[in-house]
């Protein structure tokens, strides 16, 4: 069975949206859009320095993307503004990448891949990675559920009920890092942040409680996959965007149904 | 009246550093069992600061803070901005991070008198019933000290008085101390055992009656941010026969106009305010409800 191309497509893209629902949530909540903006364009940095170290490519990126997170949070917990600081990490990040890239040989040919996934070119050996990584994320979040949402609400509140707000929002820094590693092969260095978003954003209008809103982020973010790629096959498109396409009129919808409902 | 018992929380000698500034130096204060205590001050005095330092959410850089073993706090915060993002009613939100029972919850909203809230999204409830909620989640832990800061911002009048005679039921009922921040002489006259005077560092302390009658907390009061207040007391100042018909006799705060009758002996070093003080005859006798 998963010698069938299409077969481990899906099954790429399913694992990716399991980790990435849930975690997007998060993002959506923390509004950390822009962050995991600046830790997915990172990405294509840790891409150049794993093709010029031979070192695995998702080894690179994790490296790279943990290293972004990490200097964001760091700044931001020195009080740096933000929506600023973001905007320029994010995009310096991917200038450097593709810079960094272009010294290579031959990754520029490949280069699209890097920026909007090869999702239809996933190896046995992909698919053991990007399960294997979404499975940690999934396990974190699970884990760290309780404390995770209660530091999310009001870190002042966490830490009065025992808790360590730092502690929470590296397990999230770690977690994004991790995630933005597997869904490169999937979507790409460009779309990461769509895929946590978007399916989070679509089931915010549905759901009742966080728990709801991370299993269907989870579910529509799976939906969105397998639609993304029946479309790729049916009309020629690229795999990566038609995904995200689709993500994105599911939340359309989403989002009108939630206001007729009020 | 403290001293004899072992206290729940304490602070020794606690400096603060926020961004490369002092913003408490030598801060020395205890809280012992089913003691209200409030903090007064003026605006960026370090009054949330001193709390979050009790609570250990911000580190100190000199001095100690004990708790004892075990304590169980109810903190309720400042503000909670919930995201709309965030579909959160207000029974998940009690059970956060510890999961309580359906009756539980139930029983605690009833308890803080906002039963109708239960389902209702946390994003969508006006500023009494969430400060009411946030109330309800801290009685959860069943605690040993109940910390409040300006638990009343955003309330109305009627509001307020009503969300402090809750607390001061929920005292009576649990034994549960309550150190609380507060700009509201109102309260500080009325409900504390104890008020300390905060700027920095503890201007002046004792029980409402005493603190009352020190310049600092008059001079203090002079620089926070009840304008409108002390201009309100200032005709009452003048309107001695009625003092005792109104609730607001307590705080007998400055002559805005009058910067005479300056105390000796009393000299703190917030003198950029022009310590200003009314008469002795105002500070006595008023004040039955403390």
């Amino acid at each position: 069975m998963l010698d069938d191309f299409l077969v481990r497509a899906a099954l790429a893209g399913i694992g990716t949206a399991l980790a990435a629902g849930p975690l997007g949530s998060f993002v959506v909540w923390r509004r950390m859009a822009y962050f995991g903006d600046a830790t997915s364009h990172a990405a294509i940095l840790g891409v150049a320095l794993a093709l010029a170290t031979d070192l695995p490519i998702g080894l690179g990126t994790l490296a790279v993307a943990l290293a972004m997170a990490v200097t964001v949070a760091t700044l931001a917990a020195r009080g740096w503004a933000m929506d600023t600081t973001l905007g320029v990490l994010a995009h310096s990040a991917l200038a450097f990448g593709l810079v960094a890239v272009s010294f290579v040989p031959g990754a520029r040919v490949d280069l699209e891949a890097y920026l909007f996934g090869d999702i239809l070119a996933v190896s046995k050996a992909d698919l053991g990675f990007i399960w294997g990584g979404a499975a940690l994320v999934t396990a974190l979040i699970l884990w760290r559920w309780s404390a995770l949402l209660t530091a999310t609400l009001n870190e002042d509140l966490a830490a009065a009920s025992g808790l360590n707000p730092d502690r929470e929002r590296l397990i999230l820094t770690l977690a994004l890092a991790l995630t933005v590693a597997v869904a490169l092969k999937v979507v790409g260095a460009l779309l990461i942040a769509a895929m946590l978003i978007i399916p989070a954003a679509t089931a915010r209008a549905v759901a009742r409680s966080p728990e709801a809103m991370a299993a269907l982020a989870a579910l529509v973010g799976a939906g969105a996959v397998l639609g993304g790629l029946q479309m790729s096959l049916t009309f020629d498109t690229p795999a990566g965007p038609s995904i995200v396409a689709v993500a994105a009129v599911a939340f359309a919808l989403s989002a009108g149904f939630g206001r007729m409902r009020g | 009246m403290t001293a004899a018992m072992p206290p729940l929380l304490a602070a020794d000698h606690i400096c603060v550093r926020l961004g490369g500034q002092e913003v408490l130096h030598d801060v020395s204060m205890r809280i012992a069992r089913a003691e209200i205590v409030t903090i007064l001050g003026p605006n960026g005095s370090g009054k949330s600061t001193l709390l979050r330092a009790l609570l250990g959410i911000v580190p100190v850089s000199h001095g100690q803070v004990t708790r004892s073993a075990g304590l169980r706090i109810g903190y309720v915060p400042q503000k909670l901005q919930i995201d709309r993002s965030l579909p959160l009613t207000a029974r998940r939100f009690l059970s956060l991070p510890i999961r309580h029972g359906r009756a539980e919850t139930d029983a605690v909203l009833a308890r803080v008198g906002v039963p109708e809230v239960t389902e209702r999204p946390m994003a969508g409830l006006s500023g009494g019933q969430l400060q009411r909620v946030l109330l309800a989640r801290a009685l959860l832990t069943q605690p040993d000290i109940l910390v409040l800061d300006e638990p009343t911002q955003g309330l109305d009048q009627p509001g307020e008085a009503a969300f402090y005679r809750l607390i001061d039921e929920v005292r009576r009922d649990t034994g549960a101390a309550v150190l609380m921040v507060s700009h509201d002489l109102h309260v500080v006259m009325s409900a504390s055992d104890r008020v300390i005077c905060l700027n920095g560092h503890i201007c002046c302390e004792g029980t409402p009656r005493v603190v009352s009658g020190a310049p600092e907390y008059r001079a203090l009061f002079g620089l926070g941010t009840q304008g409108a207040l002390a201009l309100y007391q200032h005709v009452h100042d003048h309107d001695h026969t009625h003092d005792h018909d109104h609730g607001h006799d307590h705080h007998h705060g400055t002559h805005g106009h009058d910067d005479g009758h300056t105390k000796d002996g009393h000299k703190t070093d917030m003198g950029q305010t022009g310590m200003v003080q009314t008469g002795e005859h105002k500070t006595g006798g008023h004040h039955h409800h403390a």
